[in-house]
């Protein structure tokens, strides 16, 4: 009873939240037809203070500070090797599960450190979902299962309807739903390319992050099927903060409206070159460095 | 060689030779070479037809005799001149269902411990340790288990039976600590390097993106494990159990020394009972005449049977998940 | 603490805690249990030399057995007798074993290669008994007695899957650069596996043969029905030879107390030499996890 009732808490906490900045994403628009732009009010979701990862000894991104901004869609492109899929990799604790993998500085959520002892890297996980490269349903589980694969596991009881609402609304957020509402049986690894992408894409979402990380979620798939994931993507941004790494320029200017340019340094370690708006940045960047990159100069 | 420098330094090289002065059947060295390692490869073919046409040379007299109900045949009878294996089959899958039962969780465990939690460091030494249990020989497992197991069990019986000699399985006579109980132990022991080892070349042949993927969803690092990795690779786990169980039911010596030899269909875990391995091995030098050998080595048949017929599912089922890259030797 | 009701990432709720303490049980466990696994081998080890290190000396290497019952007494015959059958093994085993690799992997053709690698790999299946059986009606019967001979094809048969099989991975890790650069020199196929590949892979090699020594070295089984034993100095391998393995069944299985030590001798110097032939190769070639 107990539990439940914090669950209804939970939930109504963060509704109560998320529909604040929403309004402020709103109000941001407003100013953008207006020629007001402020990007500096936005409301923050996650906030990179002095993030440095590491492989053992080897540092692979160097002092990252960065603020990504809430229900907007950030991207970052950089050159291979410089960090990039690292440095998502950080933001939802997932670096600390590769060999060796270890960070310092500071990532804030909602003005929590996800780096602080007492916090739980499943919960921050909870709050910050990922999507992968390749995409990688499980094998053994049928379409709907994959669906709620993350939710069940935060619930201690789960009556069908619920689960049957939860996995419907899923796939329509990720667009899936038409094409496999007849095919929730079967296996995951049934569907095409593009479509199990967006069935781990939907499965994220089943989990109600704030913040969907996407590690160049487009790489392994055709033409089309990385059309239906960026207008997909799009679509989240009203609901979700996207974070989506991309060696592919033109993604990053067809989806994001901020753009981050990571780069190697001298020391092999990824750095932040510049951060700006998707727009600013591919049309008049700060830094030569970037220019170059943009402009197919090198990388 | 020759015709290299020739090339090399003749101003016209291709009036001096042709490409058909040398013409691929005259390339002695190789034919002679592949016919040679031809030959080797052939002689394994021989060796496996040899090691079954042997088994059936020298248990036909038996098999002549008993036919194929000799499988469920229940009197050995040396005496009589009467023979029937179905009491030691039974005590052989016993023995092994008891070990696997033991083992298995262990074993697979360990493997998850060892692909996943364990840091980087330990791992090597790990399963180094782990493939050295493995190394050790049946007949070392039977002298510690006579001499130290045994002891222990027989305290165990004696305190079961005492406490709960009511149960069936707790029933039997609990004096001799040899018996199903110590052998299932003491195979247990020996087949988990095995299954160890195997399980632990499969999880790590899981795709990283599974696990991360499950991570990612919020799940803790078991339900990864639980949701993720283990149904991901069950074919292959499975593949692993049922190759220790090949092994437990050839293992000899171990069970010979720990198991107690008595020719019983099994009526408890205390029972000292034959399994296969451990009735060929305790009879053949006592094996007086033609019959009593022959019926010995139809009993090695039997098991021989068995255990292709298991070790060929667990090869399937480790190669369909695997693709090859999984050895049993290391 | 006191901001947790507010907090998304200090989740606190019931069903929370639960996952979080399953996810610590489970680590626990799992670590438990390859903790027993190393504990089963190093509590073996260790009262193998605690019982077995005090009671050799010289003379327990080099004397010959006393007659049963009389103390003391060596087993200077069953050293021996190992060393000869398992040598003699080797010299079968190895042609065949790795002139049948070389077979299967430089000369792939794919269902003969395939059928005769599944051969192999139920080879190494076959219980040693029924090996012990089958040589007993191959060699021992047609010649007459037991014999070290009969030992010998016993240990071949066992140690032949292990090389193909080991030797066939060894030659696989040869780089096919090095074969295509000694061929386009004009070098025959031959020249080339003998010249190039065997000397590229034999660290891997040796390792293999090492690893089907030891395997052989401690097998008992098959040795009741062919080399059978003898407790006297023989050398012959025409009649029964002594091995360690034989000789730590039967004294450990009779029933003289001074048996039974000699028994944990013999254990302690058969697991020695295996665990040694075992670090030797780990260290020829690294394990194939330490990258």
């Amino acid at each position: 009873m107990n539990k439940r009732d914090d669950q209804v808490n939970n939930e109504g906490t963060a509704t109560e939240e998320r529909s604040l900045p929403h309004r402020r994403v709103h109000l941001h628009s407003e100013h953008q037809q207006q020629g007001e732009q402020k990007p500096a009010d936005m409301p923050i979701s996650i906030s990179i203070q002095g993030l440095n990862a590491y492989y053992g000894k080897f540092r692979a991104v160097k002092n990252i500070t960065l603020d990504i901004k809430a229900k907007q869609v950030t991207s970052v492109i950089g050159p291979s090797g410089c960090g990039k899929s690292t440095m998502l990799r950080c933001l939802n604790r997932m670096h600390e599960e590769t060999q060796n993998g270890r960070t310092d500085g500071k990532v804030l959520l909602d003005d929590e450190d996800i780096y602080d002892k007492r916090v739980d890297p499943v919960a921050v996980r909870r709050k910050i979902g990922m999507v992968f490269q390749k995409p990688n349903p499980f094998p053994t589980m049928s379409v709907f299962d994959n669906v709620v694969a993350g939710f069940k596991l935060n619930r201690f009881w789960v009556n069908k309807s619920e689960l049957a609402d939860r996995v419907e609304l899923a796939l329509k957020q990720a667009s899936l739903w038409d094409e496999v509402k007849d095919k929730l049986n079967q296996s995951g690894m049934a569907l095409s390319g593009g479509q199990q992408q967006r069935l781990c894409i939907a499965r994220t979402l089943a989990v109600e992050p704030e913040v969907v990380l996407m590690d160049e979620p487009c790489s392994a798939l055709d033409p089309v099927a990385t059309l239906k994931i960026e207008d997909l993507i799009r679509q989240l941004t009203s609901k979700y903060t996207i974070v989506i790494v991309t060696h592919n320029m033109q993604q990053a200017a067809r989806v994001s409206d901020w753009t981050t340019f990571l780069l190697m340094g001298d020391d092999r370690a990824g750095e932040l070159i510049e951060y700006g708006e998707t727009k600013q940045l591919f049309t008049n960047p700060k830094d030569e460095r970037t220019e170059a990159y943009i402009t197919g100069r090198f990388g | 060689m020759a015709g290299r420098n020739t090339i090399a330094t003749s101003p016209l090289p291709a009036q001096k030779t042709k490409l058909s002065d040398h013409p691929a059947s005259a390339n002695w060295g190789d034919r002679i070479f592949y016919n040679l390692v031809r030959l080797s490869a052939l002689f394994v073919i021989i060796l496996s037809s040899l090691l079954v046409i042997e088994l059936f040379h020298g248990s036909w007299e038996a098999i002549n005799k008993f036919g194929i109900g000799f499988i469920w045949g229940t009197t050995w009878d040396p005496v009589k001149e009467e023979f029937g294996t179905l009491p030691t089959i039974i005590g052989t899958l016993v023995k092994s269902l008891l070990a696997l039962i033991i083992a298995v969780p262990i074993s697979i465990g360990a493997a998850v411990y060892i692909a996943i939690f364990a840091p980087k460091w330990l791992r090597g030494p790990l399963s180094y340790l782990v493939e050295s249990l493995a190394a050790i020989p049946s007949v070392i497992f039977g002298l510690w288990g006579l001499f130290v197991l045994v002891p222990i069990v027989r305290v165990i019986q004696i305190w079961l039976k005492g406490h709960f000699g009511w149960f069936p399985l707790f029933s039997g006579p609990a004096v001799y600590g040899v018996g199903v109980l110590a052998a299932g132990i003491i195979l247990a022991i020996m087949i988990t390097p095995i299954i160890t080892a195997i399980s632990r070349d499969i999880i790590r042949s899981v795709p990283k993106s599974q696990m991360e993927g499950m991570l990612a969803l919020g799940a803790t690092r078991w339900e990864a494990i639980r949701k993720a990795i283990l149904p991901y690779c069950r074919v292959g786990l499975a593949g692993a159990v049922i190759l220790g169980l090949g092994r437990a039911l050839g293992e000899t010596m171990a069970v010979t020394m720990v198991g107690g030899n008595a020719f019983a269909l099994i009526t408890s875990l205390f029972d000292p009972v034959h399994s296969m391995a451990s009735q060929i091995a305790s009879e053949f030098s006592e094996a007086t005449y033609s019959l009593y050998i022959s019926s010995l080595i139809y009993v090695g048949l039997v098991l021989f049977g068995i255990t292709i017929i298991i070790n060929i599912l667990a090869q399937i089922l480790i190669w369909k998940i695997s693709n090859g890259k999984v050895g049993i030797i290391e | 603490m006191a901001t947790a009701t507010q907090s998304k990432l200090h989740v606190t709720d019931l069903h929370f805690r639960r996952r979080k303490i399953a996810d610590r049980l489970a680590f626990i466990a799992l670590s438990a249990c390859a903790g027993i696994t190393v504990f089963m081998l190093l509590i073996i080890l260790s009262y193998i030399f605690y019982k077995g290190a005090t009671q050799i000396d010289w003379n327990f290497l080099t004397a010959l057995p006393k007659p049963a019952g009389e103390p003391g007494g060596g087993i200077r015959n069953a050293l021996i007798g190992s060393v000869i059958i398992v040598a003699l093994a080797s010299l079968m085993a190895m042609p065949i074993g790795i002139g049948t690799a070389i077979f299967l992997n430089e000369f792939p053709s794919f269902w003969v290669g395939r059928a005769i690698r599944f051969l192999a790999d139920v080879l190494t299946a076959v219980p040693s008994i029924v090996v012990g059986l089958a040589v007993y009606t191959l060699v021992v019967r047609p010649m007459g007695s037991f014999s070290g001979f009969s030992g010998s094809v016993a240990y071949a048969f066992i140690m032949i899957p292990i090389i193909i099989i080991t030797a066939q991975e060894a030659l696989r890790l040869v780089p096919s650069n090095l074969r295509e650069a000694s061929l386009a020199l004009g070098v025959p196929r031959w020249r080339t596996i003998l010249m190039i590949v065997l000397p590229v892979s034999s660290r891997a090699l040796l390792t293999g043969l090492i690893l089907a020594v030891a395997r052989a070295l401690g097998e008992t089984a098959p040795m009741l029905f062919t080399s059978f034993g003898n407790a006297f100095g023989n050398v012959n391998i025409s009649k029964p030879t002594a091995t360690v393995p034989v000789v730590i069944y039967r004294y450990a299985t009779g029933p003289y107390d001074d048996w039974h030590s000699q028994a944990w001798a013999a254990a302690f110097i058969l697991v020695g030499v295996i665990l040694l032939a075992s670090i030797i190769t780990r260290f020829v070639i690294r394990s194939k996890f330490d990258e």
